[in-house]
């Protein structure tokens, strides 16, 4: 009876120990959760989710403040994976916060910029470079297309580009069938 | 059991059978019987900077520019990348957007020449690749513009890089060309055995490779013969192999071969085999002993056309010249494809010009490739699993692929596939296959991408918080040393104060402490006082030795002796000089300056109003 008991007492002390060691060796920084969410987030850093950057919207919608639905550029599918990651319902975009666009690229119109390094300030992702009096530039391999540099400007030189569709960038396209009205073969259908 | 099986098969057998595979109608016939000709030289050549796998090379050449034959046009950029080179002597008229042949469609940055009609070399530079340094020949090939003529368009110099780690034992020579139709290796090799030789030996050099390989399907018994007769007195090996697709794919061709699987996430050099095609060697052969770039290539040229035949084709030539070389297309012609039945692509239109990548042309008709019926439901018959030559699951691969589903797509090894078409070709229900697993592949691609970029946007936006965080606690570190030093300076004085008032004891210290600097201010005006009596500037030469002192007086002497004395006290008697009177002088000029200013202006104005009138 007391071998058992002794049995027990040690194993319970031994496997103790070892959880202890393992809860300190392996401790998880921070919230995986946030980053979790964040890593779903496009990170346009774009701000129209109401949130000063696609962290702190990640932090809200973690803590239950906001929800799934305000990334107009995560679009359907970033809604859909937000949705599957927390175990909650689809919902569609939430219009007020804007609607998806094509991504684009802001544009510096250098012969009209005059140097004010707001647009440089505004940018969430330093992707513009200049100084004080100098001509401003977009890094464009950089910019996130946020948009957040057009407003600033007080001589209206940003404008924003939508990225074209280049043999670099083009998608093979889902296949699809043609639809032949019933009666026809395939072979009259190519004749006309 | 199964291994000692395989070991014996290894022992006995000269060729291994992959898994799975298919035989379509060869049609190889139609192009061999003529003999490989040489195209005739276009208006105008059109390069594609797009050519290649790996970076877009850098423009070295300008609009309205002259280049000779063999020129560099532009440079290999980064490192998977490759060169462009004249096709011939002429004038660059245009670098812009032009039709490319790519399944997109689209256009892209392209060079055009116009020939001048002298096809005149630069001069030919071979190399002593014998004795040369490996590695400064290999980094040479940079310069070359020689990429994988089989199709695949991958730089060979990359390729041909040993890193140390790679040992490269055996060179497999890819001469399988087992899809239908094509038939440009086949004709090289009957041609040019004796150069393909030479230009495997400069592969197995440059690599290292003890052994050699060359890998002929048994369709072609001419090349096959033509070859076995140039390797004599070599230690290259010429290998036959069974038809059947897609015994040309690298993998597919090294298990023929040797019976080495390669594992899917190793290269075929860790396992020690490297692959090139025929074409590429002997590309190799021509830019080292003959100092002659990728500038043309063999391309076959059949189907709905007059005279099937391969041709030698400078590359930018349009595409519609080099079918009317071939005799014409047919009036049933719909399209051209651009490499073979299988795994080609439609061509958005005639006037595409000849790459690095086209190794075949058939003008489609709709008796020669039907087209595709109506695809049916997938019946789960998984004949397309016995086809795959990559042992993948193709059935799997379309459902999710159908479904979106790319993650599951992705873990069932949709990359491995090489999409050579066998799935599609054996399917029951018609299915286009491959299109669907093209379609994951990029929507994958695409998503990796811009999950890359979201990554890399996190990064820069946290250092950007991080810096702004930072900015913001330096300056408020300053602002807190500032006030602390504010504070400093202003305690010392009322501890003064303080002190004067409460302790009589110090006050006298005080007291006794300013009576000698009082005194000591005395001593020096009165030490002054003596020395302007004695008609001397102080000359604060106290602490100087004798030595010294005798030198200064010297100088002194020789300075009053050039009456440099008085001069020296003239200026700051002047600026002595009271100064309202000075003020008023000042004032009097700049008036005076200003009013000159204004007169000349006035009298500019009057002879532009003269002009004027």
């Amino acid at each position: 009876m007391s071998t058992a008991l002794l049995i027990m007492i040690g194993l319970a002390l031994v496997l103790g120990a070892l959880l202890g060691y393992a809860a300190l060796k392996f401790k998880v920084e921070g919230d995986p959760l946030i980053a979790r969410i964040d890593a779903i987030l496009p990170q346009t850093q774009c701000g129209q989710c109401g949130y000063p950057g696609c962290k702190p919207y990640a932090t809200a919608i973690a803590k239950g403040e906001a929800d799934i639905n305000q990334c107009p550029p995560g679009g359907d599918a970033g809604v859909h994976a937000l949705a599957d990651l927390l175990g909650v319902e689809y919902k569609p975009l939430n219009a007020e916060h804007g609607t998806p666009k094509p991504k684009s690229v802001a544009f510096i119109d250098e012969q009209t910029c005059i140097g004010c390094t707001l647009c440089i300030q505004a940018c969430p992702v330093d992707a513009i470079l200049g100084a004080a009096k100098h001509m401003h530039t977009i890094i464009a391999s950089e910019c996130t297309g946020c948009e957040l540099c057009v407003a600033p400007c007080p001589v209206d030189c940003i404008s924003m580009i939508p990225i074209g569709e280049t043999p670099d960038n083009w998608k093979w396209k889902y296949p699809t069938i043609p639809i032949v009205p019933v009666g026809l073969s395939s072979v009259q259908v190519s004749k006309s | 059991m199964n291994t000692l099986v395989n070991f014996a098969q290894k022992g006995l057998k000269n060729v291994f059978k992959f898994h799975g595979g298919v035989h379509p109608p060869e049609n190889k016939t139609q192009s061999t019987q003529l003999p490989i000709a040489r195209a005739s030289m276009p208006e105008k050549l059109v390069l594609p900077l797009r050519q290649h796998v790996g970076n877009l090379p850098k423009l070295k050449v300008s609009v309205g520019d002259k280049v000779l034959k063999g020129q560099l046009l532009a440079e290999a950029e980064g490192m998977v990348s490759a060169a462009i080179h004249a096709p011939t002597s002429g004038t660059i008229s245009a670098i812009e957007d032009a039709m490319i042949p790519h399944p997109s469609g689209l256009p892209d940055k392209c060079i055009t020449l116009v020939p001048d009609g002298r096809d005149e070399w630069i001069a030919h530079a071979p190399t002593d690749w014998r004795d040369a340094d490996r590695k400064e020949v290999i980094a040479q090939l940079r310069n070359s513009g020689i990429v994988g003529f089989g199709g695949a368009t991958f730089p060979s110099h990359v390729k041909l890089r040993t890193d140390g780690k790679s040992n490269v034992h055996t060179l497999i020579i890819n001469a399988a060309e087992c899809e239908p139709y094509i038939t440009c290796d086949d004709m090289l090799m009957r041609e040019r055995a004796s150069e393909i030789v030479q230009g495997i030996q400069i592969a197995q050099h440059l690599l290292g490779a003890d052994q050699a390989v060359i890998g002929i399907e048994d369709n072609k018994p001419e090349a096959a013969k033509a070859m076995q007769a140039a390797v004599i007195g070599t230690n290259i090996q010429v290998k036959v192999v069974p038809t059947l697709y897609p015994s040309g794919d690298a993998r597919r061709l090294i298990y023929l071969l040797t019976g080495q699987e390669i594992p899917h996430d190793k290269r075929t050099t860790e396992v020690g085999l490297q692959v090139f095609n025929v074409a590429t060697v002997l590309a190799l052969y021509r830019y080292l002993d003959h100092g002659e770039p990728a500038i043309s290539r063999i391309v076959s040229v059949t189907g709905n056309v007059g005279r099937p035949q391969n041709f030698e084709v400078l590359f930018g030539t349009p595409l519609h010249l080099l079918i009317q070389a071939a005799g014409g297309e047919k009036a049933n012609t719909t399209h051209y494809i651009m490499g073979g039945p299988m795994m080609g692509f439609k061509l958005p239109s005639g006037d595409v010009p000849i790459t690095k990548a086209t190794n075949c042309i058939i003008a489609s008709a709709p008796d020669l490739f039907e087209p595709p019926p109506v695809p049916m439901p997938c019946i789960r018959c998984a004949r397309c699993a016995d086809a795959c030559p990559v042992n993948l699951q193709p059935q799997e691969l379309y459902w999710f692929a159908k479904s979106d589903n790319f993650e599951k797509a992705r873990d069932y090894q949709l990359f491995d596939c090489i999409e050579c078409g066998a799935c599609a070709y054996v399917c029951p229900s018609n299915i286009p296959l491959v299109q669907y697993y093209r379609y994951a592949k990029s929507e994958i691609i695409t998503a990796d991408r811009a999950k890359e970029a979201a990554d890399l946007a996190r990064q820069r936006n946290e250092f950007r918080l991080h810096r702004i965080e930072r900015e913001k606690q330096e300056r408020a570190a300053k602002h807190a040393e500032r006030a602390q030093g504010a504070k400093a300076a202003e305690t010392p004085a009322q501890g003064a104060k303080q002190d004067a008032a409460s302790s009589p004891a110090v006050s006298e210290a005080d007291a006794a402490k300013k009576a000698a600097i009082a005194a000591a201010i005395e001593r020096a005006k009165a030490a002054k006082a003596a020395a302007a009596q004695a008609g001397e500037a102080p000359k604060n030469t106290e602490p100087a030795s004798n030595a010294v002192k005798q030198e200064i007086a010297e100088i002194d002497a020789r300075r009053k002796a050039a009456g440099l004395e008085g001069k020296q006290d003239a200026p700051s008697g002047d600026a002595k000089k009271a100064t309202p009177e000075a003020d008023a002088e000042k004032q009097a000029i700049i008036a005076a300056a200003i009013e000159r200013a204004k007169a000349a202006k006035a009298a500019a104005e009057a002879a532009k109003k003269e002009k004027g009138e």
